[in-house]
């Protein structure tokens, strides 16, 4: 009697571990280390592995950035898939360190968004596929193995609530007095890209370069002695209750804010002329230990659709396939209307450029703006 | 409490013997005994927060590619944006450990001196617990609801003082905003966890005091404030390393600039634009475990001192 | 004393104006943010007030599955906090004395660490903790247990002060009784105004932690409530809300209804 109670303990046990041992994924190997569609057997057979894993894990994606809410939605009932959205609050840095924390776990993230910064320094982590529009990315956005590719861009901008104070149409106008008290930076530059890029935008219209930001690190100066610059961190919430009036963001998610509060606050958006327009490209990968490594690739195909970048260019960002979609009549012209006018050739940081000002940045930043 | 106790083991009885007591060999057995009992807490505080305090520990020598380097402790210690942070950080602590010390033991004892299965008291309890917890990007918000340019307290004063929204609200997005928010969930904290020492205080022991001559006042003085003060340190400790490692209220009322530690940490750990910088950040977690060490070792000093008239 | 037979003892050395005013001015000052989160959660478009943003919380799938996995991370948190603390502590108080300064730094120490860093010495931990549990999300006891630490051991030891522990404990064993008796007889009942505080401090704790359920990808009630106000301004701050009244029932549930919340004064009462 008890060692056949003993037996059957033990067995459970046994196969308690062995279920805990044996993770959560259903993945294929094949999936694991396709480097495109075809190596899979086609886009059909990808759908049919996607559908057989049945989930997703995104990380890092706002609803309201970039139309990325549409876009899980669209892509989770076209093919059945459960997303699954982790820490939409977190930056480039933070997905980087995620999959790293839930490394082999069937929680990690399966794809990643980051900024060109980041995914630069963190090739290790992803695997290698291209997309079936590979071809049509340009080759200064896209890594020659797949590695990592670009996915959309967006400039800095200006949103007010024009209910309370005038739209600004310059960098410069921001000093002046009617804005005291009204001005929040996404982020603080030394550790968010899109504050980061603010500090760019302000140089370029304050005579410095994308060699030479610090000019804008002056402005921001002047900007906070003459009591403009709020130090809070603008979300939806603080627009929405008016606490951050005057928001310096991505065109993407300034403009989400004109539609989310249209009816009760009048959100507008400019791209400031007295500087070229600042875009920053951000970067698709896959992570090499997705949980779920057909979903993801198939997730990548589906954003490179005309539907998926189409998705992007409503939520006012600038997709990477722009060009040839407007070439090849693919483009929702009604979304490529509704973006902001910019005049000027836009000002991509190079990887050089983007280390000097990061140190020069590292050094003043903090002394800059320290809090009274 | 410490000088009484270490006399007792010479009194019989008080080692811990049962009935059957020993000679030396069985003492000391006895007394590897009384340290095995504290195993299961060494053990799981090993595995759960010592295992993972080396790892931070150890990553703060190291330099970004895993060599040994003392580069990042070097930048601690003399860079001048982080021995700003550090003060800030110290002084915000210690503002907010006081103000809400104060104030909760002042709720704690008007709560306490109501009727102990009364209502009042588990509704503040209650609440005390919720709110002690209440931070981040939403305390931030209501914060900035209420006294922010926009908020109502701002709205009313303006309206009825003739304050300038302005200028009035101004206080709010520095390092005083920062200390009046921090109270927010100081106070609840401190009340929760000084009620049940203020409720161990007796009656009869203010009776006693009345009988002899004494007030309000010289109870607390000579009786009340003495018989608490080891608590009432005890509870000035947790919320000051409480205040000290608070982040997410600062990181969304102060976004720019990582004026105190636990920004300058979560920058260094999470920044998207300035890599590689992951060591100084743990080097900056190390500085503050050491000075939580010595503010631990300070309040023992005063801790012992207080203690003379509690058993 | 022994005269005063209703439970209910009111304590003469307050006075009753002193503590009112302390109470309103106190309870003013945390309920008019509240009051704030309230007004801002229900505007509607063009100066109206809707309970849209409100209504929005209960289309979450996701929501009723997170409250009840935070509900059984608190309770095992509890459990896991009690078990640890209140015979360490007690064992300290009569053993071996000279360990309090130990024990209470290393119950302090949680809390020079703040979450980030934790994460990135903890997450090695959890990694083996996942092959042993199959990444079940109640294994976040296990951290939130060290996360309580600091405020629970405030809480039991204001109580464990408040009684002379030695002396009663000397007495059960020269009257005979086992350890596990003087703990579950003597101490346990006389210290249960600390054990509820730390026991509501860890339930609170629970429900409102966030960073290492989010940075471990754990699904919890803080990190589900901050998905669903990411659709919506207004929702986030109605969510946050509802969470804060959740606990608060909750808690005053407990509070109100624990073994021996009811009992104290009458037991306080005949011990005299």
């Amino acid at each position: 009697m008890r060692i056949g109670h003993r037996l059957v303990v033990g067995v459970a046990a046994l196969a308690v571990v062995v279920a805990a041992c044996g993770g959560g994924s259903t993945s294929s190997d094949a999936a694991k280390t396709a480097k495109s569609a075809a190596d899979l057997g086609g886009m059909d057979k990808l759908v049919e592995l996607a559908k057989a894993e049945g989930k997703l894990n995104v990380i890092a994606l706002p609803p309201d950035w970039a139309n990325y809410g549409q876009m899980i939605d669209d892509f989770s009932k076209k093919y059945g898939i459960e997303v699954n959205s982790i820490l939409p609050d977190a930056n480039s840095q933070e997905e980087i360190d995620n999959a790293k924390n839930t490394q082999g776990t069937d929680r990690a993230p399966d794809v990643f968004d980051l900024g060109a910064n980041v995914a630069l320094a963190n090739t290790d982590v992803f695997t290698p596929y291209k997309v079936e529009a590979w071809g049509d990315i340009p080759d200064n956005i896209k890594e020659p193995t797949g590695l990592w590719f670009g996915d959309y861009a967006g400039f800095t901008s200006i949103g007010c609530d024009v209910g309370k104070v005038a739209l600004p149409a310059t960098v410069a106008d921001l000093l002046k007095p009617e804005y005291k008290g009204m001005i929040a930076l996404n982020g603080d530059p030394t550790t968010a890209a899109a504050g980061f890029h603010g500090v760019v935008m302000a140089a370029l219209a304050n005579g410095g370069s994308a060699d030479d930001i610090a000019p804008g690190v002056e402005f921001f100066k002047q900007l906070n002695d003459a009591g403009n610059l709020l130090p809070v961190d603008p979300t939806p919430a603080t627009i929405a209750s008016g606490q951050t009036p005057c928001v310096i963001d991505w065109e993407y998610n300034n403009a989400a804010q004109t539609d989310a509060l249209a009816g009760q606050i009048d959100w507008q958006v400019v791209i400031p002329s007295d500087a070229p327009p600042v875009a920053s490209y951000y970067i698709q990968a896959i992570n090499k230990d997705a949980p779920h490594p057909a979903a993801a690739r198939l997730w990548e195909e589906y954003l490179y659709t005309a539907e998926g970048q189409n998705t992007w260019l409503k939520g006012y960002a600038r997709p990477i396939l722009l060009d040839k979609m407007i070439a090849g009549g693919t483009v929702d012209q009604a979304a490529l209307d509704a973006l902001a006018p910019a005049e000027g050739t836009p000002v991509v940081l190079t990887q050089d450029q983007l280390k000097a000002a990061q140190d020069y940045l590292k050094a003043n930043w903090n002394i800059t703006i320290a809090a009274g | 409490m410490t000088d009484l106790q270490a006399a007792r083991p010479a009194s019989p009885g008080a080692s811990g013997a049962g009935p059957a007591s020993g000679g030396a060999g069985s003492r000391r057995m006895r007394r590897a005994g009384a340290y095995a009992g504290l195993l299961p807490f060494l053990l799981y505080v090993t595995v759960f927060l010592l295992l993972p305090t080396l790892l931070v520990a150890v990553g703060a020598f190291q330099d970004d590619q895993g060599a040994p380097s003392l580069s990042n402790v070097a930048a601690v210690v003399t860079e001048q944006a982080f021995i700003d942070a550090f003060v800030r950080s110290i002084q915000l602590s210690v503002v907010t450990a006081l103000a809400g010390a104060v104030l909760g033991g002042l709720l704690a004892w008007a709560v306490a001196s109501g009727s102990a299965e009364g209502q009042l008291r588990h509704v503040v309890v209650a609440a005390s617990g919720v709110l002690a917890q209440f931070g981040g990007v939403m305390l931030a918000f209501a914060f900035l609801a209420t006294f922010g340019i926009n908020g109502l307290v701002t709205l009313v004063a303006s309206d009825w003082l003739g304050l300038d929204p302005q200028s009035g609200s101004i206080w709010v997005y520095g390092m005083t905003g920062l200390a009046v928010v921090y109270t927010y969930f100081q106070l609840p904290l401190m009340l929760i966890v000084f009620l049940p020492a203020i409720e161990g205080l007796r009656q009869e022991w203010y009776d006693g005091s009345a009988s002899l001559g004494g007030n309000s006042w010289s109870f607390w003085r000579h009786v009340g404030g003495p018989i608490l003060a080891p608590s009432f340190l005890g509870a000035v400790l947790l919320l000051f390393a409480n205040a000290f490692s608070a982040y997410a209220t600062a990181a969304a009322l102060i976004s720019q600039g990582s004026p105190i530690v636990t920004l300058q940490i979560r920058s260094a750990l999470t920044s998207e634009v300035i890599l590689g910088q992951a060591n100084v950040g743990k080097a900056l977690a190390l500085g503050m475990i050491v000075i939580v060490s010595i503010v631990m070792a300070l309040y023992a000093l005063v801790q012992r001192r207080a203690s003379r008239w509690v058993r | 004393m022994s005269a005063v037979s209703s439970p209910q003892r009111r304590r003469r050395y307050g006075r009753t104006a002193t503590r009112t005013a302390i109470l309103l001015a106190i309870g003013g000052y945390f309920l008019v943010p509240l009051f704030a989160m309230l007004e801002f959660s229900t505007r509607g478009k063009g100066g109206t007030r809707t309970p849209d943003a409100w209504l929005a919380i209960a289309d979450d799938p996701n929501l009723v599955e997170a409250i009840l996995n935070t509900l059984g991370i608190a309770a095992l948190t509890v459990l896991g906090m009690l078990l640890l603390l209140v015979p360490t502590m007690a064992w300290v108080m009569l053993r071996v004395p000279r360990m309090r300064r130990v024990v209470e730094f290393l119950c302090v120490l949680p809390l020079a660490i703040p979450a980030i860093v934790l994460v990135v010495g903890i997450a090695p931990v959890y990694r083996v903790l996942n092959g042993l549990f199959g990444g079940s999300i109640l294994t976040l006891a296990f951290v939130d247990v060290i996360l309580v630490l600091p405020f629970a051991y405030r809480a039991i030891d204001g109580g464990l002060r408040s009684v002379d522990v030695v002396t009663l404990s000397d007495a059960a064993r020269s009257l005979g009784a086992s350890w596990p008796r003087v703990m579950g007889q003597i101490i346990v009942p006389n210290i249960r105004g600390g054990i509820l505080s730390a026991s509501v401090l860890a339930v609170a704790l629970v429900l409102g932690e966030f960073t290492i359920s989010s940075l471990l990808s754990y699904d919890t009630l803080q990190v589900v409530i901050n998905l669903l106000g990411k659709r919506n301004a207004f929702t986030s701050v109605a969510v946050s809300l509802a969470a804060l009244i959740f606990g608060f029932v909750l808690l005053y549930v407990i509070a109100r209804f624990a073994p021996g919340s009811q009992v104290r004064g009458r037991a306080a009462e005949e011990g005299e």
